[in-house]
């Protein structure tokens, strides 16, 4: 009997359930491979990836990498480049979301990464809330100013908060018309476009209009507030990957089935939340290997439609985007066909540049946008401020 | 019997299992961290992109107005956490040595707890304690400030504990002041233990009262448990990690009011990538450390030169 080989998959939750559920079909055509998935939590799954590839040792056969750390990941050069043989991705480059593939590029290395599942960007609303303050959707989506009258509505009718936090949509904001080439914070020879860029200036205005007429309620994501927030109706709006319909339903808010409802962002901006990408390793053991699965994982379009219908994975593979699922209403949208809405945003997003300080550049962002909302500090020197500080980092 | 190892041998290889783990997990990351600091390293490029630059990193973080605004909050919650430790433990310490009798070991165990709990538990509890809306602690302000006397005092809205920047460093500090209280007064029992009781008898005969015999004999006699004391809490303080990582989500809070020193140097290198920056942070907190404890030892030395 042949010797069995033994490839390695390093993911976080929930891929490494994904890749699991998807093995037994592949191993019908690779009798003889193991596959071990090493799941880890999601931030030590990339604290171990970085110790990985900066030693050269205890690299996987296949690297799952998050989109926040795929601009530190893609520009390592530890990356093999899929456009090349043997693996000649770019016949199939097509076949993928085209924003996620680009996303997948990096400048100096090429295709270092395939996607796998994207977070295309939505608006969730409690339409109960709407309801009673009157409000109509069309008066969330039109424009940012009729956003926040309706947030002044709802606060008079309800009492509830807009938003979570102002800064949710400064986020949005800033990514709201990037020219082609450029990133969220840098241009394409990635200098900070933070002074300079009129996203940012009016991300703030908005943002701080929002705070001063009290429709935030300073809530984090993910923390205790929030999930409570989002169970109780106290934030109407929440605006996320379209995943969060996934995490409401299952253990954010169980108890609100039927009266969420998905939109498109304000201004109907096409943006995206995170993603799930495959990178083989250049010191990976088994490349061939790695690739049949990656293939397997990423071009299979029932393992892309398995892998939406049951871990929420909203499939990169367009031709996985068709069929029956799609067109089902979701109950816990009162009856929506919410993922037609999704599948539409998703073809209408732009692909952007990262950058290996994106990570500094939100924080340092951040940061600035506290100072704004809590200490009134002038919009304009915080731009100035916050470009000064991430250009002295760049520029190292 | 011939013995299996050669007595001149024997020694190094009973040591030699501590000196291979220190050698591997101590000594190597200290001189590897040194070295790191006079590189440009991002890690994911591997150890061949290590580039040499001199000073640069070590002039970059003293102009990092971070590394500073770090530094000042490290200094705040360290004092702040740190010197109610002992000014609590050591009178604690005195009740439960002498006033407690049989139950003296229950007490010190219950304050001990703290100490040994895991940090994760203890922060998903404080932040259930002093979540905004739902929290027990604005719940019970909400509930005292209904009383007469206390309404102009204390706020009429709930306080944003855990996202305002001034209320962050209090609550850090009030965390790792409940934590390490427990193992001070340890300290200070175990100290006040072994002070001779005929010091106490003859006071009591001179006529001394309960409080003169604390002051006259037991503190005195506990300066040098309170230099070693003093010094964990001074080191300890300046390293604070856990407890602000956790309460803040790993990233410092509203305007970075509850980001330390040892975790902007962690974010330094495992957010951002930037090992030869942290490297250079690492080394200039130790610096400090050794300012501070240098510090320290002179200000017990000299009193107890004056003793």
């Amino acid at each position: 009997m042949a010797q069995k080989t033994t490839i390695i998959v390093a993911a976080f939750p929930a891929v490494d359930e994904i890749v699991k559920a998807s093995l037994q079909e592949w191993q019908k055509k690779n009798p003889n491979v193991e596959v071990k998935v090493v799941g880890r939590e999601y931030a030590d799954h990339h604290t171990a990836m970085t110790t990985a590839l900066a030693t050269a040792t205890g690299l996987p056969d296949v690297m799952t990498i998050e989109y926040g750390y795929l601009g530190r990941f893609a520009q390592s050069g530890g990356l093999e480049d899929l456009d090349k043989s043997p693996y000649k991705l770019s016949q199939y480059a097509t076949k993928m979301v085209p924003y996620a593939m680009a996303q997948g590029r990096s400048a100096s290395h090429g295709q270092v990464a395939v996607p796998t599942d994207i977070g295309p960007g939505a608006m969730f609303y409690r339409n109960d809330v709407l309801a009673k303050a009157k409000v109509k959707e069309s008066d969330l989506t039109q424009s940012w100013e009729s956003f926040i009258e309706s947030g002044l509505k709802i606060k008079q009718a309800t009492g509830a908060h807009l938003v979570a936090h102002a800064r949710d949509v400064k986020d949005i904001v800033i990514r709201t018309g990037i020219p082609e080439g450029e990133g969220v914070y840098f241009d394409a020879q990635g200098k900070s476009v933070i002074e300079t860029s009129p996203r940012f200036k009016r991300a703030f205005e908005v943002a701080q209009k929002i705070r001063v007429q009290g429709l935030d309620g300073k809530i984090n994501a993910w923390s205790n507030e929030w999930g409570e927030a989002l169970k109780r109706g106290t934030v109407t709006v929440q605006m996320m990957g379209a995943w969060l319909g996934g995490h409401l339903q299952n253990w954010l808010a169980p108890n609100t089935s039927g009266l969420w409802r998905s939109t498109a962002l304000p201004e109907r901006i096409a943006t995206s939340w995170g993603g799930t990408f495959y990178a083989i390793p250049k010191k990976a053991v088994n490349k061939d290997l790695a690739w049949s699965l990656v293939q397997h994982l990423t071009l299979n379009s029932r393992q892309q439609q398995m892998a939406f219908e049951k871990f929420n994975a909203f499939p990169a593979l367009i031709e996985a985007q068709n069929g029956d699922f799609f067109n089902q209403p979701v109950s816990f949208l009162g009856g929506q066909k919410a993922r037609l809405e999704w599948k539409q945003t998703a073809s209408q997003i732009k692909p952007t540049m990262v950058f290996k300080n994106d990570s500094v550049a939100e924080e340092i962002v951040n940061a600035e946008l506290d100072l704004v909302l809590n200490k009134n500090k002038p919009i304009d020197q915080a731009l100035k401020d916050a470009h000064r500080l991430v250009q002295r980092r760049a520029s190292r | 019997m011939k013995p299996m190892l050669k007595p001149a041998l024997a020694p190094y290889v009973l040591i030699s299992p501590f000196l291979l783990l220190f050698l591997v997990f101590g000594l190597f990351p200290i001189v590897f961290s040194f070295v790191l600091m006079f590189h440009m390293w991002d890690p994911v490029q591997g150890l061949a992109s290590m580039e040499y630059v001199g000073l640069e990193n070590i002039t970059f973080a003293i102009e990092d107005p971070l590394v500073w605004t770090s530094l000042g909050n490290t200094l705040w919650m360290a004092l702040a956490s740190g010197l109610p430790q002992h000014l609590v433990a050591i009178p604690l310490a005195y009740l439960i040595n002498e006033k407690m009798g049989r139950w003296r070991n229950a007490a010190m165990g219950a304050y001990f707890l703290p100490y040994i709990t895991s940090t994760v538990a203890i922060a998903i509890m404080f932040s259930t304690l002093f979540s905004t809306d739902y929290g027990m602690v604005n719940a019970a302000l909400a509930e005292m400030a209904k009383w007469p006397l206390l309404t102009a005092v204390l706020p009429a809205e709930n306080i944003d504990w855990l996202g305002s920047p001034e209320a962050i460093k209090p609550v850090v500090s009030a965390v790792v002041f409940w934590r390490y209280l427990g193992f001070n007064v340890i300290l200070y029992v175990a100290a006040m233990q072994s002070i001779p009781r005929d010091l106490y008898e003859a006071a009591r005969m001179d006529g001394a009262k309960s409080w003169q015999q604390f002051f006259f004999i037991t503190l005195p006699q506990l300066k040098p448990i309170m230099f070693f004391g003093v010094t964990l809490t001074v080191i300890g303080g300046l390293q604070l990690f856990e407890e602000p990582f956790i309460l803040t989500g790993g990233k410092g809070g509203p305007e970075y009011a509850g980001m330390t020193t040892a975790m902007y140097m962690y974010r330094t290198a495992f957010d951002f990538n930037d090992f030869g920056l942290a490297s250079a942070i690492s080394w200039m907190l130790f610096v400090i450390i050794l300012i501070m404890t240098v510090i320290t030892n002179k200000a017990f030395k000299s009193k107890e030169g004056q003793a």
